[in-house]
């Protein structure tokens, strides 16, 4: 059963995962536990809060998004020594 | 045989690095010393793909293998411009290593971070080890807010849709094994970014061991906008291109 998963294409797996969730809330509108106008309304809530998350995790994601001013100085350092030494060895590299 | 390797220490791999190149005289010099300085100890060989450039790229190459050895620098040029997937694939036709490193000739890429690749990789076994500039000990310089917000939307995005297994989808700094990269490359067929998209999504669906050290990206492109309409369409197209058929 896993293996039919694992080799399973990614998009038949989410297929499959929208199949079982909507059978879940088909069944609960079926049954009835939760009052029928909830029900109806809990695909809105997902898609709802799916947005939220996603946003939530683009702004987090900018908030920490590293950083490294440093790594520019550096590469010009490395960029000097290069030069130096391949002109020492006759390599002339000169920047347009 | 095996034995006699074992106890004197570690076996010794050996490292392909293929640079694609398009007018980049300048900076293949530069990269070229770089991977010199921090390979001290490493049997490797650089492969320059360079795709016809017209500022001299080439006669370049030729000098540094004067320097530092024509069994160390392979120059396997190419007419014109045939593309980034082709211009792997040419420069592994050419490859003797175990291993295959990609990466970037602008020096967005820094050679500086190849011996944590290999140390990654020598570590875990991982088929394949890529660089994430979105972890902690990683990073970009030179992006403006607009940029890192699309890049991390972009992110997001294909978090939620693929499932990739890596935090950094659009990266081409990576270690293969050469077994890996031959296989993932053949059924790759995207242009561009998404090409390395697809290239590491594939490899995640057929089950490879991925690993991922951080990088930073000093991106040197400054002042002009890559990111346009049409570049998020591409994207967006790749997705449900990579959505569908992985």
């Amino acid at each position: 059963m896993f293996f039919v998963v694992r080799r399973m294409k990614h998009v038949v797996k989410i297929m499959s995962l929208v199949v079982a969730v909507s059978s879940i809330w088909i069944v609960l509108l079926q049954a009835a536990i939760i009052p029928r106008s909830y029900t109806l309304l809990l695909p809105i809530y997902f898609v709802v809060s799916l947005g939220c998350y996603g946003l939530l995790m683009i702004g987090i994601g900018l908030m920490q998004f590293p950083t490294c001013p440093e790594e520019s100085v550096l590469l010009q350092h490395d960029i000097a020594e290069a030069k130096d030494y391949l002109s020492g060895n006759g390599i002339e590299v000169v920047s347009d | 045989m095996a034995d006699e390797n074992e106890s004197k220490g570690e076996k010794k791999y050996k490292y392909s690095i293929i640079i694609p190149t398009y007018n980049e005289r300048l900076n293949i010099a530069i990269i070229v010393y770089l991977i010199f300085k921090h390979l001290r100890d490493v049997d490797f060989e650089i492969i320059v793909v360079d795709d016809g450039s017209p500022d001299g790229t080439q006669e370049i190459v030729k000098q540094l293998q004067q320097l530092y050895g024509e069994d160390r620098i392979l120059l396997r040029a190419r007419a014109k411009k045939l593309g980034l997937g082709t211009a792997y694939i040419h420069g592994l036709k050419h490859a003797t290593g175990d291993f295959v490193v990609i990466m970037d000739a602008d020096l967005s890429h820094h050679p500086k971070y190849l011996p944590s690749f290999i140390k990654k990789q020598l570590e875990t076994n991982a088929s394949i080890v890529t660089g994430t500039r979105y972890v902690k000990g990683g990073g970009v310089h030179g992006w403006n807010l607009m940029r890192k917000l699309t890049s991390r939307g972009a992110n997001v995005l294909a978090q939620t849709l693929l499932w990739p297994g890596v935090s950094d989808l659009t990266g081409s700094f990576r270690l293969y094994k050469k077994s890996a990269l031959e296989d993932v490359i053949s059924s790759c067929v995207s242009k561009g970014y998404v090409f390395q998209m697809e290239m590491i999504v594939r490899a995640t669906r057929k089950g490879y061991h991925i690993e991922e050290v951080p990088i930073t990206f000093v991106d040197r492109v400054f002042g002009t906008s890559k990111l346009g309409g049409s570049e998020i369409v591409e994207y967006l197209k790749g997705l449900v291109y990579l959505l569908l058929t992985t």
